[in-house]
């Protein structure tokens, strides 16, 4: 019989982490993911700001207790429909088995924007436009590149820009940017690196700390206007235009690697999830009740949600909003 | 005369207290969109007649907002009004109907 | 003149005739005074030729039988050709029976309104017959009455989603047209009750009359059938339906060879009074279906216009995609009188655009085949840019591009705009530097900057393509070979080049060579905007947004792989809704390039 105290959307950081506490309280937990593995976005990035620390090394310390008696893990499974039937939730997947569960916890997650909707950078009809996660994988050394002389790292794609629909701003772009041109100079010394934005948001512990070590310790320069377009030169490099807001004169810049800091939307199972049930909000994102007393509650009894499902979220803020969700349905579990 | 008080560059200060806004908000009235500038620089960095002149589309609406109108209506005039900044706008601002109606603001004494 | 043949209740129909015919003849001398040097001659040119035989030839065809209506719905025409040619044939056939009365010609000239009143018994030929045939022509009249009363509540009925509102002294004319023939109807059957000399519907509903005191209704009812006619006789210059008399005189004007200027002229006049307000444009317009906005399309501009109530944020609302424009029964270019209207004053300096003076395009050493001109847009769609180049040096061209670096502007937004000198000196710079270049081919890859070489561009010393054009020519002609690929696409026209310049046959031509391209529900001429057109100033980010979602909703019905354009703007306003399957057409070409 297929029936569980709760049932986790998304093996992410979120879910992850939800999964674990609800079976340290001896939940029965069923944790479901698309994916071939754990650990959903966390693979995207291999080290993690503002400490450099290791994400394969969080990803293993969450998974530890996974296989917990009380955690049952299905990957693979895409959950196509969510119904709830007489307090009961049934979740259906794509080959057509049913599970059911008192509560259920979306932990859907984001997804990187696609940077194929800005055209004018370029991505994938220039080589040399890569995004963010494409240069985790340069600096992991999964993938080799050759120095590059000039590096121009692009923020708020995807962020900030009403013309793909997204009025938000994603948070966590701004200190990943500096993360990685602080790794990249580590790899690469001789490298010149450029950081186009529009604000820099440096709110969280350290965030400023990291900045300051980047322009003082690293050299990186920080240009204040947003590219708006790029083009090729004959010796396969790309040339940026913006306008330097703040000596309000045309900027021109000749990079070998252009880095696109893409955003963070809400991820297609999210949207899809939000759409069926009723909860999202006008940006994708699934709606909490209310952000100050209820914020892992939806309006549907029984029902909850963790994680980027909400909004964008750095990972520590992740993994608060798991460990609190986890509680709130032990909580209501123990009501009935 | 010798003065030791306390003074600053006139010619170079945005007197606030002595602009005249009434332009400024009319064309909130004709261009909402026009205040939602977070001053990016996109604009100004795909604008045609940047290219080939000193046209700063993002400045001339910046002065606009602080009611420094002087040198604008010569400006205004590089404009081709070819729309590029229209689309790269990140807030959306209604760029082409802002020059327009600035032009007409200040044609108007 | 027979001087018994008068009743004082003429007096308000003769009044309002005269009235009518002079206010008529202020405003045609008015328009005809007001027309430019280079109109005028026209006119002067063609005014004894066949064209004033087509033009009667159309007249009769549009203004009497509405043929357009027609075509577009024949209940609405049959309504429109009621009014028409039911009344003119009950004045023609009137007087006519008129003079078979009196027996000669030269009768009193009201007596083709008013004879049953007059008529004193007496036989004379055809008597029957013509009291049969005015009576038919009355119900055929009282049919489209009828008609356009269902119309009013029940628009829907003739086609029409949403129909014009009025002005009040439109509400005057209207109650009075409303009125004169019912009025006609009592009047002629209280006639027939006492002298029985109506037809099969003025006499059965006499007969029915008969037995009221019928008598004392005759006269009363003939001075409100004639003070409804003076009514309407004397608003009618100041109401929709002035456009009566003006859309003959368009219609006339325009097979002469006269067309809008650069400025307003008394043509333009012709072409605002020509609007019946049909509202055939409300239904067409995007704004109206998609963005909601329900006061800015071409009808109620034309009244604004009229009614000289310039109101810009009208003005200014306007895709210029011109579906009004094809679908105007009376064939106004409601959207070049629109871009009149926006015309800038105060704004002519003689050195606009100077600075391009220091422009000039690279060494003359070689010969060029192409000058490729991208446009503004298309640097913001670098996978056109590229493409045209591979799809260029695939079939070996010696081409240079003029816009690479610096974007240059045709001048069209300006245009659309009202900024006439500003557009006028842009257009000669561009004309200097593209010559300068003296390839064979100008290709371009924007619609706006191919609509405006084409028809703006005088001095260009060479052939213009459209990159769609182009492409068709190179496949054509062997110098490139593509490759048919397993892929369903669908085909977008852009506004500017298939309604504006009737390119459609070449971009199909060169997508059935690349895949299988499926029709859709408004291609062609009855093409969507995209929503992202420049033209228009007055609407919202989220507006534009609207519309480019209902038309890609509309394009993609049929699910295909991929939908095809070739525009950069339509190409990016789509790609607000969906990257992955907008394509332009040179991209489509390049991945079926048989790359060696």
């Amino acid at each position: 019989m297929n029936t569980f105290d709760s049932i986790i959307i998304g093996a992410g950081p979120a879910g992850l982490k939800a999964a674990d506490t609800l079976a340290n309280f001896n939940r029965k937990v069923l944790l479901i993911d698309t994916d071939a593995k754990i650990g959903g976005k966390l693979n995207l990035w291999d080290r993690l700001f503002p400490d450099f620390s290791s994400s394969q090394e969080l990803l293993n310390q969450l998974s530890k207790n996974i296989n917990n008696e009380n955690v049952t893990l299905k990957l693979n499974t895409n959950i196509i429909s969510i119904k709830n039937n007489d307090n009961h939730w049934m979740a259906t997947d794509s080959n057509g088995n049913t599970f059911y569960a008192t509560t259920m916890i979306i932990a859907t997650g984001f997804d990187v924007f696609d940077a194929h909707r800005k055209e004018e950078y370029g991505y994938g009809i220039y080589k040399n436009v890569i995004t963010s996660v494409d240069l985790e994988k340069i600096l992991s050394g999964e993938v080799s590149i050759e120095t590059p002389s000039k590096v121009a790292f692009i923020q708020c794609v995807g962020s900030r820009d009403e013309k793909v629909g997204n009025n938000f701003c994603s948070k966590n772009c701004c200190i990943c940017a500096v993360k990685q041109t602080i790794e990249l100079k580590e790899k690469f010394p001789l490298t010149d690196i450029y950081c186009f934005y529009m604000d820099l948001r440096m709110f969280g512990q350290s965030y400023e700390e990291l900045y300051r070590r980047s322009q003082q310790d690293y050299g990186v320069n920080f240009v204040r206007g947003r590219v708006s377009e790029i083009s090729p030169t004959m010796d396969n490099k790309v040339v940026l235009k913006a306008e330097d807001t703040l000596l309000s004169r045309p900027l021109k810049l000749t990079a070998d690697l252009v880095v696109l800091m893409v955003g963070m939307e809400a991820s297609k199972g999210t949207k899809i999830l939000g759409n069926q049930l009723n909860i999202n909000n006008t940006d994708g994102f699934v709606k909490s009740t209310d952000r100050y007393l209820s914020d892992s509650e939806t309006t549907l009894k029984g029902l909850f949600v963790t994680g980027t499902s909400k909004r964008q979220m750095s990972i520590p803020e992740t993994m608060n909003d798991a460990v609190n969700a986890a509680v709130i349905v032990n909580n209501f579990l123990n009501t009935l | 005369m010798i003065s030791f008080g306390f003074s600053l560059n006139t010619s170079r200060t945005i007197d606030i207290d002595a602009d005249n806004f009434d332009k400024c908000h009319s064309l909130i009235n004709h261009v909402p969109s026009y205040k939602r500038c977070i001053g990016c620089g996109g604009c100004a960095a795909t604008c045609s007649a940047q290219q080939h002149s000193q046209f700063n589309i993002l400045k001339c609406n910046l002065l606009f907002r602080r009611g420094e109108y002087d040198t604008l209506s010569n400006e205004l005039d590089k404009c081709m009004l070819c729309g590029k900044c229209l689309l790269v706008c990140p807030r959306n601002v209604n760029t082409r109907a802002m020059i327009i109606s600035m032009r007409n603001l200040l044609k108007t004494k | 003149m027979d001087i018994n043949m008068y009743n004082p209740f003429i007096v308000p129909f003769a009044f309002g005739v005269i009235v009518l015919f002079i206010n008529l003849f202020i405003a045609f001398v008015s328009w005809i005074y007001h027309l430019d040097k280079q109109q005028s001659k026209h006119v002067l040119k063609n005014i004894i030729s066949f064209k004033t035989i087509a033009a009667i030839w159309e007249a009769l065809r549009e203004c009497i039988f509405h043929r357009n209506i027609f075509k577009r719905n024949p209940v609405l025409g049959y309504m429109h050709l009621c009014f028409a040619f039911g009344w003119l044939a009950l004045i023609v056939v009137g007087k006519m029976e008129a003079v078979a009365y009196v027996g000669e010609y030269w009768t009193n000239p009201w007596l083709a309104i008013f004879l049953r009143f007059f008529e004193d018994g007496r036989a004379f030929p055809h008597k029957e017959v013509y009291a049969f045939v005015m009576d038919l022509l009355l119900t055929f009249v009282l049919s489209g009455l009828l008609l356009a009363l269902i119309k009013r509540v029940y628009s829907q009925l003739l086609g029409m989603k949403k129909t014009t509102k009025h002005t009040p002294s439109d509400r005057i004319a209207l109650i009075s047209l409303w009125c004169i023939f019912p009025l006609r109807l009592l009047a002629e059957s209280a006639t027939a009750a006492i002298k029985h000399n109506g037809g099969f519907l003025t006499q059965s509903l006499g007969n029915l009359l008969a037995n009221l005191p019928i008598e004392h209704f005759v006269l009363p009812l003939w001075w409100a059938y004639s003070i409804a006619l003076c009514l309407f006789f004397i608003f009618m210059p100041f109401t929709r339906y002035m456009h009566i008399f003006s859309e003959v005189l368009l219609v006339f004007f325009r097979k002469w060879g006269v067309t809008e200027s650069e400025k307003k002229t008394g043509y333009t006049d012709m072409e605002i009074n020509a609007c019946s307000r049909c509202g055939i444009c409300i239904d067409v317009c995007q704004l109206n279906t998609a963005a909601n906005f329900n006061n800015v399309q071409s009808v109620y501009f034309i009244r604004n216009a009229r009614e000289m109530v310039n109101n810009t944020k009208v003005i200014n609302n306007c895709l210029m995609c011109n579906r009004c424009v094809d679908a105007c029964p009376v064939g106004i270019k409601t959207t070049l009188v629109r871009q009149l209207f926006r015309e800038k004053d105060g704004f002519n300096k003689t050195n606009y655009y100077d600075y391009l003076n220091t422009l000039s395009s690279d060494n003359k050493s070689k010969k060029y085949s192409i000058a490729y001109f991208a446009g503004c847009m298309s640097h913001l769609t670098p996978s056109i840019i590229n493409s045209m180049k591979t799809i260029f040096d695939k079939a070996g061209e010696n081409y240079c591009f003029i816009d690479e670096d610096k974007n240059l502007c045709c001048g069209k937004p300006l245009r659309q705009q009202g900024f006439l000198t500003q557009a006028e000196a842009l257009k000669k710079h561009v004309t200097e530097i593209i010559n300068q270049t003296d390839a064979d081919f100008l290709v371009t890859s924007c619609p706006i900057c191919y609509n405006s070489f084409v028809n703006e561009y005088n001095e260009l010393k060479m052939p213009v393509l459209h990159h769609t054009q182009y492409i068709d020519m190179i496949t054509t002609n062997g110098k490139i070979v593509l490759e048919k690929k397993n892929l369903s696409m669908v085909y977008h026209d852009p506004c500017e080049i298939s309604r504006g310049c009737n390119i459609y046959e070449e971009p199909r031509n060169v997508l059935r060579k690349t895949g299988n391209l499926f029709s859709t529900e408004n291609e062609k001429n009855d093409t969507l905007c995209c929503g992202g057109s420049i033209a228009d100033t007055a609407i919202e980010g989220t507006d534009i947004e609207a519309i480019a979602k209902n038309t890609f909703a509309t394009l993609t019905k049929s699910n295909p792989d991929i939908l095809v354009t070739a525009c950069p703007l339509c190409k990016k306003t789509f790609m607000r809704n969906n990257a992955a399957c907008v394509k332009d057409i040179s991209e489509i070409v390049v991945d079926s390039l048989n790359i060696d």
